[in-house]
């Protein structure tokens, strides 16, 4: 059961990294393999700022999602709005471009080494429930705490997708980028602002995650696989597509590396492989959706 | 017997004809090994790289199928031909051959799943066969030895006579060699009418299949030949160099042969070789510039590379039109 | 039941997109050495059935029948094999490619030589004579050389009719083959599918009455995705139900 409870928690991490990519693909088809650069940014930015200016673990965290969001918001702009017209390999080779740069200036200015993340102490602990039985589950604090954190944002997502007038923009754009225009919407500000805010989950992805992922410069490629996963087997005209194939992956990866520590990640991408051989349009499209 | 042929056929045939500074390219490559002894070396890993650049331009200038994971079938030919000369028999031909068969094998497999879906969906299948192929490098160490490589492949003499000498020279002669058979059969093969099918499909892929062409299985075709030669480079490698470790299957070879064919020009043979001599040079001397470094540049060299236009940067006969 | 005397049968075909159905139940008997017009308003489901009939779609219900034989589970490459051939409303040609070595590449995979990859595309002389005559045919002798991507509107339209007769089709389906050719154009390049011989048969949507009048000897009338009315021109032209559907448009002379 704790193996469930981890893999959720993993499972709602990965999530929230990834869903800006989804939707960034799904809006502006887009293959963006930098995304993970802005999550390893709001991480360490987090680690600066409780290190070294003792700011507060709880404010970092909204800190980690604005100035990401900002940060995704300046290169939608410059950098990335020329290449939406350019063919997907193109695409491609930027943005592992922009990774690698990345990479190298993080090494250079920070190093290599692993960051260590300091939880304020309400956030240690663990409770134990049920000890004993088969079904024992133990809870660490901190996870329960990403839990509830990404859950809540699930739940904000969801709702500004479905009920406000920006998720109304934002579906239309997605759906049909010409009609949407036509119709008024300015895409271009919906691109801009769901890059920013794609970016920014994924920045505050990075900050929470820093403690049970680890933290060091190859953080992005390591998990751009990941991202891409998620959205590959979760689609890219839903939400709910990449949560469950995100719930799906946490779980598996942490069940498979527990119970057969031998083959490891083989499992996820054998499962990963298997599910897009049998269903190449991912595992939650909706009918009609786009690919 | 010659017959008179038509304007129309002499101008059909003159794209397949050798142009003047082919022959004295080659000339000048396969003599290379001789005529700069004391960079046989890296003349050996240029070679090989080529052939694994010239191998994926297969699949992605004549098909457009973006692969990350073209590494997968370098990587399955060096530990085939790794695994064969140690256990079975060191000679290097045949070990070439039992390399180049396991990834076509692998190839031939792989196809299957690549046709279908989205590019992401290619991407990530592409992507994650390498990975696969990575993991079970690692973890099944009691063949491959795991991260530590497979070590001590000591093989025998070319052709029964050429044994390998400490300075590479048999080494690199016998890269150029395989890179050269390999080169001019592709070259055929892309200047055959198959060859033009292959850019019908890479063009417009629907009006291929509106004049009849069979388009999955020319692609899986194509596939599964690329694969091959790139299962050639490998055990290439793992011949001349002595062992096989699991970065062959990495992200970044994938990534570097992408950029050595970028670099080079997709989708005309030779873009494979340029790049990868272009890229070996600028690798060495920016490595000995910034020897940590390394990735930045390149990363920014890509970005700039996009923006700029990356049909544009060894073609110069393209420079003058938009 | 197939019939024979047709080289192209359509039965009961439908074909739905989730609620909206586009094509209802159509049965369509194109005679052999027809010439077969396929007139309706806009979004009445024309290229649809294209589509539908080369495989393009897949059929929701019903069956294709080409020369006897039913081709309704056939990939698009398998009909086009068995001389079922289309051309595009807009041109689709290769850009990289030119018109030379486009035909040559056409011609080659029509006579079985597609799979041959060690001999260059113009050795086989047979073939180079075949594209010879196409380009004489269609007027691109002069741009023969010219990468697709360079020619200009006009001889881009003659290329994508002329890879088409290079498939030597047995029944050709042209989906508005004089769009956007200027007028003086269009006679001569349907007289060049005219003059075919009466062994391929021709299916031809177009918007032209002028054109489909002079060229068509029997019409199919498709509104909302059904057949309307089918029969002989004149009949067509007199007929007051296609005259009420063709209201507000009159008797169309553009394109």
């Amino acid at each position: 059961m704790t193996i469930l409870f981890d893999g959720i928690a993993y499972g709602m991490l990965l999530f929230i990294l990834a869903v800006g990519l989804s939707v960034t693909m799904g809006l502006m088809n887009f293959i963006n393999l930098a995304h993970g650069a802005f999550a390893m940014a709001g991480g360490y930015l987090t680690v600066v700022l409780m290190q070294r200016y003792e700011v507060p673990f709880l404010v970092c965290l909204p800190l980690a999602f604005v100035a990401t969001a900002l940060l995704g918001a300046l290169l939608e702009r410059t950098l990335y709005r020329p290449m939406y017209r350019k063919p997907h390999l193109d695409q491609v080779l930027f943005s592992i471009g922009l990774a690698f740069m990345a990479v190298a200036s993080v090494d250079y200015f920070v190093g290599s080494q692993q960051q260590i993340m300091q939880l304020p102490e309400w956030l240690k602990g663990r409770t134990e429930l049920w000890d004993g039985q088969p079904w024992a589950l133990g809870m660490g604090h901190y996870r329960l705490f990403i839990i509830a954190v990404c859950a809540a944002l699930t739940v904000g997502l969801q709702y500004v997708l479905s009920a406000t007038r920006f998720g109304s923009r934002l579906r239309a754009s997605v759906d049909d980028p010409r009609v949407a225009s036509g119709l008024g919407i300015n895409v271009n500000v919906v691109f801009a602002a769901t890059f920013a805010v794609g970016s920014g989950l994924a920045g505050l992805g990075g900050a929470l995650g820093a403690e049970v992922l680890g933290l060091d410069p190859t953080f992005p490629l390591k998990f751009m696989v990941y991202f891409l996963i998620v959205v590959a087997v979760g689609g890219t005209s839903s939400i709910t597509g990449p949560l469950l194939a995100a719930l799906l992956l946490g779980v598996a990866d942490v069940a498979g590396k527990y119970y057969v520590p031998k083959l490891g990640a083989f499992i996820v991408y054998s499962l990963m492989l298997a599910i897009l051989i049998w269903r190449p349009q991912g595992l939650f499209v909706r009918q009609g959706g786009k690919s | 017997m010659k017959s008179v042929t038509s304007l129309a056929q002499q101008s059909v045939l003159r794209t397949s004809r050798m142009k003047v500074w082919e022959p004295v390219f080659w000339l000048l490559a396969l003599a290379s090994p001789w005529l700069a002894q004391q960079h046989a070396l890296i003349i050996n890993e240029i070679a090989i790289v080529a052939l694994f650049a010239v191998s994926l331009d297969l699949v992605l200038g004549y098909t457009g199928i973006v692969s990350l994971g073209h590494a997968a079938f370098l990587g399955f030919g060096a530990y085939a031909a790794a695994l064969f000369a140690k256990w079975v028999m060191p000679d290097p031909l045949v070990g070439l051959l039992v390399g180049t068969l396991a990834a076509t094998v692998l190839g031939a497999v792989c196809s299957t799943t690549i046709l279908r879906g989205s590019d992401l969906t290619r991407l990530m299948v592409t992507l994650g066969m390498a990975l696969i192929l990575y993991e079970l490098a690692n973890k099944l160490d009691g063949l491959t030895g795991g991260s530590d490589g497979l070590q001590g492949v000591v093989m025998g003499p070319v052709l029964g006579r050429y044994e390998f000498d400490l300075m590479g020279q048999v080494a690199a002669w016998y890269s150029l060699s395989v890179l050269f058979v390999c080169f001019m059969l592709a070259r055929r093969l892309v200047h055959s009418p198959f060859g033009a099918t292959l850019m019908a499909v890479r063009d417009n892929r629907l009006r291929a299949m509106a004049i009849g062409i069979p388009v999955h299985a020319r692609l899986a075709v194509v596939y599964t030949t690329a694969a091959g030669v790139a299962g050639a480079a490998g055990a290439l490698m793992a011949q001349t160099t002595g062992f096989a470790s699991l970065d062959v299957f990495a992200l970044d070879r994938s990534a570097d042969v992408m950029l050595m064919l970028v670099i080079g020009g997709v989708g005309w043979l030779y873009g494979g070789v340029a790049g990868a001599i272009v890229f070996k040079l600028m690798h060495d001397v920016i490595s000995s510039i910034t020897p940590q470094y390394w990735t930045f540049w390149m990363g920014l060299f890509l970005v700039v590379l996009v923006m700029v236009g990356r049909e544009r940067l060894l073609k110069p006969w393209t420079w003058g039109r938009t | 039941m197939t019939d024979t005397r047709y080289v192209l049968q359509t039965q009961g075909l439908v074909k739905r997109f989730g609620g909206i159905t586009a094509t209802d139940h159509v049965t369509l008997n194109i005679a052999q050495g027809a010439r077969h017009a396929l007139i309706g308003p806009n979004g009445a489901g024309k290229t649809t059935l294209i589509n539908l009939m080369t495989g393009v779609l897949p059929a929701t219900e019903g069956r294709i029948v080409l020369e006897g034989q039913d081709i309704t589970e056939l990939a698009p490459h398998q009909r086009v094999r068995r001389g079922l051939v289309r051309t595009f409303q807009i041109n689709q040609l290769f850009n990289s490619m030119t018109p030379l070595e486009t035909l040559a590449m056409v011609v080659s995979q029509h006579r079985g030589l597609g799979g041959r990859w060690w001999q260059a595309l113009g050795r086989d002389t047979s073939v180079v004579v075949r594209c010879e005559q196409l380009l004489a045919q269609f007027r691109l002798t002069d741009v023969m050389n010219q990468r697709t991507e360079f020619l200009a509107y006009g001889k881009r339209r003659l290329l994508e009719m002329a890879i088409a007769l290079a498939c030597e089709p047995r029944v050709l389906l042209l989906d508005e083959p004089v769009a956007g050719v200027p007028a003086g154009e269009r006679e001569e390049l349907l007289q060049t599918v005219s003059a075919l011989p009466a062994d391929v048969s021709v299916v031809l949507i177009e918007h032209d009455m002028d054109l489909v009048f002079e060229f068509a000897n029997r019409i199919t009338v498709l509104v909302n995705g059904a057949v309307l009315t089918e029969g002989a021109p004149q009949e067509i032209a007199h007929d007051p139900q296609v005259k009420a559907v063709y209201l507000g448009h009159g008797e169309d002379t553009h394109v």
